[in-house]
This record gives C-alpha cells, sequence and structure tokens, in this order.
C-alpha cells in the first residue's frame, strides 16, 4: 500500500486482519453447518469464550502470550463439548438453533453477570499485548501474526474436510438414515465435528481479542451468531471458501457503507432477500457457476 | 427480602400481562409454523412497526381522545396486510426450499423493517401516551396497578376465546387446522392452499399488529424492540410445543410469571430462567409441554 498515506493504510490493514479473523470464524462454524448439516445458533459462545478466556488470563495473571492464546482453543473445546453433548442428538432444525441459542444466551448472562471474574458489562480494557505483535503503533506485525494463524487454521479445516471423516460428515448431512445404516455413528461425529468447530472458533476468538485489546460481553450476544450464519449463507455454505467470501462482503459492506449512510442494514437486507430468491447457494455459488460450470445447481433443494 | 402479598399481586398482575403479549404474539408464530412449516424470524417486526404505527396514530388523533382506540383497530388490520404482501410476494417464493433459506429470508426482513422504521420515525425514542378512558388505576390484593394492565389482560382473553372460536367453527378456521395436519391433503380436495397460506399469515401478523398496539403505551419505543421479543417468542412457541397454539397460551402464561417473578431474583437476567428451561424442555421433552413431535 505505498501509495496512501500512512493512516489510511493502517486503517485498510485493520480491516484486513478483521476480516481474517471473521474468515477463521466463519470456516469453522461452516463445518457444522455446510458440512455437518447442523444449524447452530450458539456459536457466539465458542468465539466469545475463547476471546474471554485469552483476555481473561492476559489481564488477571502473569501467565505467557503464548499460554493464554492457547487457553482459547481448550476453553472453546471444552464449552463445545457440554454444549454438543447435548445438542448433537437433536434433530430438527429449529430445535437444534433453539438449543444452542439458549446455552449461548446463559453463558451470555453468566458472563453478564459474573461481574468479579468477567468485569460484567465494563468489559475488559487494556489487555497487554507483547510488544512483538502489538497494535499500538502498526498493524504490520499483527497482520503477519493472523495470516499466518488463519492460514495455517483453514489449512488444518481443508484437510479435515477432505478426509474420510469429512466425506462421513457430508454422507450424514445429505442422508442420517443411510449413514445409519453404514455403521456410522451418527451422533458421535456431530459431537466431533462440533468440538473441532468450537476450538477453531476460539482461536479466532483469541485473535479477535489481539486486535482489538478490549472486550465487551456483547461479542456472546445471540447477534455475533447471527452475523457468522449471514456470512456462511451470503458467501455459500456448500463451498469451502465460501464463508470467508461472506466474511469479506460483510466486514466491507458495514465499514463502507456505514460511512455513508445510517441505513446499511437497508442494503444487507435487500442483498440478502436477492441471495435467497435467485442465488441460493451465495455469492461463491455464483462465481463457481461462472468460472466451471459445476457447481451442483439446486443442491440446497434438500430438506 | 420481605415478602409481602401485595408486593406477589403485583408481580402476579405484570407477569399475567407480559404473558397476554406473549400469547399474541406467539400464537401467530405457531400458527404460521404449524400450517406453512416457516419461522417467521420477522415476526418481532411486524410488532414493531405495529407499536410505531400507533404512536404516530394515537399523536393524530389526540385532539379526539380515541386516537388509541383508532389504532387499536386499523394498526393490525394495516399490518396483517402488510404481511399479506411479504407473504404474496416474498415467502411464497421459498416455501419448498430448505428451512435455511426460509430463516435467512425473514432474517434479512428484519433488518429491511428496522431501517424501515428509523427511515420513518428516526432512532429517537417514542412514547404513546395511555388512552385516557383506562388511566386509573385498580388495586388487586392490596397492590395497585394500571387499569392498562387489566385491559391488556382482558384484551388476551378475548383474543384466546375468538381465536378458539374461529379455529373450530369457521370454515377457515377448520382447513388451518386440516392443513396444519396434512398440507398435501388440504390441496388435494380442491381448497387454494396458497390463498390459505396468505391468509394465515395475515392473521398472524394480524396478531403481532395487535400485540405491538396493546403494549405500545406500556414501554418507551425503540429500535431493537423487535429482536428483544422475538427469541423470547420462539422459547414460548417451543415450551408450549410447535405449531400448538393452545400450548402456546399456557407456555406464554408459564413464562409471563417465570419472567415477573425470576426478576426477583436475577433482576434484569431472569430471561435465565426461561432459556435453562427451553433448554430442558428440548432435551427431555422436545414435543413441549402439550404438544405432538413436529419435524
Amino acid at each position: 500500500m505505498p501509495f496512501l498515506a500512512e493512516s489510511v493504510s493502517q486503517y485498510y490493514l485493520y480491516l484486513i486482519i478483521k476480516i481474517l479473523v471473521w474468515t477463521l470464524f466463519a470456516m469453522s462454524f461452516n463445518l457444522v453447518l455446510g458440512y455437518g448439516g447442523m444449524m447452530s445458533f450458539g456459536h457466539a459462545a465458542f468465539f466469545g469464550s475463547g476471546a474471554y478466556a485469552c483476555g481473561l488470563l492476559l489481564v488477571k495473571t502473569s501467565c505467557p502470550t503464548v499460554l493464554a492464546f492457547l487457553a482459547a482453543p481448550l476453553v472453546a473445546s471444552v464449552i463445545g463439548v457440554l454444549v454438543g453433548y447435548f445438542s448433537v442428538k437433536i434433530r430438527g432444525t429449529f430445535y437444534f438453533a433453539t438449543l444452542t441459542l439458549s446455552f449461548s444466551q446463559l453463558l451470555y448472562i453468566l458472563v453478564y453477570k459474573w461481574r468479579s471474574f468477567t468485569y460484567g458489562d465494563d468489559g475488559i480494557q487494556g489487555i497487554p499485548v507483547p510488544e512483538l505483535i502489538s497494535t499500538l503503533q502498526s498493524y504490520v506485525n499483527y497482520y503477519f501474526f493472523a495470516l499466518a494463524v488463519t492460514l495455517v487454521c483453514i489449512y488444518v479445516l481443508w484437510r479435515i474436510t477432505k478426509s474420510p471423516f469429512g466425506l462421513i460428515l457430508r454422507t450424514m448431512r445429505e442422508n442420517t438414515e443411510r449413514a445409519n445404516f453404514i455403521g456410522v455413528n451418527v451422533n458421535n461425529y456431530r459431537l466431533v465435528a462440533f468440538v473441532i468447530s468450537a476450538f477453531f472458533s476460539g482461536i479466532a476468538g483469541a485473535l479477535f481479542t489481539f486486535l482489538e485489546t478490549s472486550l465487551s460481553p456483547e461479542i456472546l450476544f445471540w447477534s455475533s451468531s447471527g452475523e457468522v450464519i449471514l456470512m456462511g449463507l451470503l458467501g455459500g455454505m456448500h463451498i469451502f471458501f465460501g464463508p470467508a467470501l461472506g466474511a469479506a462482503i460483510m466486514v466491507l459492506l458495514n465499514s463502507f457503507l456505514t460511512s455513508y449512510t445510517e441505513y446499511w442494514g437497508m442494503f444487507l437486507g435487500v442483498t440478502l432477500v436477492l441471495i435467497v430468491l435467485f442465488f441460493p447457494e451465495g455469492v461463491g455459488g455464483l462465481i463457481k457457476d461462472k468460472l466451471g460450470g459445476y457447481a451442483r445447481k439446486g443442491s440446497v433443494n434438500r430438506d | 427480602m420481605d415478602i409481602e402479598l401485595s408486593m406477589l399481586a403485583g408481580q402476579f398482575v405484570s407477569g399475567l400481562c407480559r404473558g397476554m403479549i406473549l400469547f399474541l404474539m406467539a400464537s401467530g408464530l405457531t400458527l404460521v409454523f404449524g400450517v406453512m412449516r416457516v419461522i417467521n424470524f420477522a415476526h418481532g417486526s411486524f410488532y414493531m412497526m405495529a407499536a410505531y404505527l400507533a404512536y404516530s396514530l394515537t399523536n393524530l388523533f389526540m385532539a379526539s381522545g380515541y386516537g388509541f382506540w383508532i389504532a387499536l383497530i386499523v394498526v393490525p388490520l394495516a399490518i396483517g396486510a402488510l404481511g399479506g404482501i411479504v407473504e404474496y410476494v416474498l415467502l411464497r417464493r421459498i416455501y419448498h426450499k430448505e428451512h435455511l433459506l426460509q430463516i435467512l429470508l425473514t432474517y434479512a426482513l428484519i433488518f429491511i423493517f428496522n431501517d424501515s422504521v428509523k427511515l420513518i420515525w428516526g432512532a429517537d425514542m417514542r412514547i404513546v401516551r395511555m388512552p385516557p378512558q383506562l388511566s386509573g388505576s385498580i388495586t388487586f390484593l392490596g397492590h395497585t396497578s394500571p387499569a392498562y394492565y387489566f385491559f391488556i389482560i382482558g384484551a388476551g382473553l378475548v383474543v384466546a376465546v375468538a381465536l378458539w372460536l374461529f379455529l373450530k367453527t369457521t370454515k377457515v378456521g377448520k382447513l388451518m387446522r386440516a392443513a396444519a395436519e396434512q398440507g398435501d391433503m388440504v390441496g388435494l380436495l380442491g381448497y387454494n392452499v396458497g390463498a390459505l397460506f396468505t391468509l394465515v399469515f395475515m392473521v398472524a401478523t394480524g396478531l403481532a399488529g395487535l400485540a405491538g398496539v396493546v403494549i405500545a403505551p406500556t414501554i418507551r419505543l425503540a429500535l431493537g424492540m423487535d429482536i428483544l421479543i422475538i427469541i423470547e417468542c420462539f422459547l414460548v412457541v417451543l415450551i408450549g410445543g410447535l405449531g400448538n397454539v393452545w400450548g402456546a397460551l399456557f407456555a406464554a402464561l408459564i413464562t409471563g410469571q417465570t419472567y415477573a417473578f425470576g426478576i426477583l431474583v436475577l433482576e434484569k437476567y431472569a430471561m435465565a430462567f426461561l432459556f435453562a428451561l427451553a433448554a430442558l424442555i428440548i432435551i427431555f421433552r422436545p414435543s413441549g409441554l402439550m404438544g405432538k413431535p413436529v419435524q
């Protein structure tokens, strides 16, 4: 970005990192929605618990940054096991969505209420970040750090979706009964996918903590879960990189449109309506269609 | 904490009020799900739109003193008509697609409605005057509540009875119940299922409109009141059993009381009890307290 003034390029760098964070979150989420066929409406719990675990450790203890960072996916996975244990047995989109929503809202209320431990609605301010990746002076170092972490995670997620495990996951999504018949323990597979998704959502949460250096309970609210669903559907949940595209579109639209109009929600709403009616495979599906023509049209017309 | 009878009576009355509002909302939501198998995320948006319309109408007819009553009749009809348009233009196109796309579409409507309200009425808080005829107060078991609260409870009861009569005795009502059981069969018998769906959606959004008008004088109208109530309505519908109108009434009353008395324990966070209750019901009794399982 050599042609831009220093302050402007810093802002763009910030946006790019933000896209990376949401990309990782949306792609982890899509392992559950797009590949597992589970409509989780509570993924804010994993993103948020990861972010909070990392933030609280850094503020309250003198634990090394690396450990605080690693704590995020671990805590998120533990919560993923707890929520997943009860949820994966539940069939039916609405039931699954409401159950995961209920768990995540309970966690949100807990964080809000448990002031002495989580600082409640004051949030956590001034989370110390080591100088090497600090964003105080410049976003450049942190950009490379976030990029490396996100790429590694995406690579692992990609391997998972291509593995036998990923293929069974898709089989289950298409036809749970058949998967059962060939001897697949459906609930176990669903649980493992759920926890893997929580793990990577937790990493995205930690990246978020380092980027913002402050946290508020709002990241645990259900609207965060809603946002990540929108990203998945906007980009195309049946395409591996679809959610990344959705995340980029949402972050960019939000930051550019809000500076021109206070009615960006109207724009987003109309875009979503058009996507549902005309491009149900999302923007990613549209591009894939145009490029290769091998996207399976109508593959969303399942029940 | 000293607990007196009068305080409990006060909580009971306010819980009953909240329960009735939730019933007005949830009955429509569950009817739409039962007949059309659509989860309408935008149900709360119709309610918010109605509350703002009530604000404009009561102000417009302020001098006559009957502004609120005009709104009470006109707004639910207008919102029902709006619902009909939304069904006819948008929802109709996605009935045969997966639930996810329906959720996305109605979710998109939340954004559109929210910004429409912002565009028309602005982002400031609005207050709807109590109708002067109901500005008094009534003492019940030693606790004095606004008379308007008892009007809300009465309105809820009237709607419950009217809805019962409508679904039990009228031909259209019977068709709606039949469509909830066997939608294809109703079509095979030669009835226009499309028109029936539009009508169901109009009744449901009209009820949401009524809820919006009725609650308006008791709260400050603000953007976001749509999503505040929609999650609660989902929980009520689920606790009562998907598609079950009477379950919704029962669940709404329980929810209202849980909230009213939960406030004494957890203050602002009484919703926690509802989420916990909903989670328990999904895990142990997914058909809801009074429902048959629906897939």
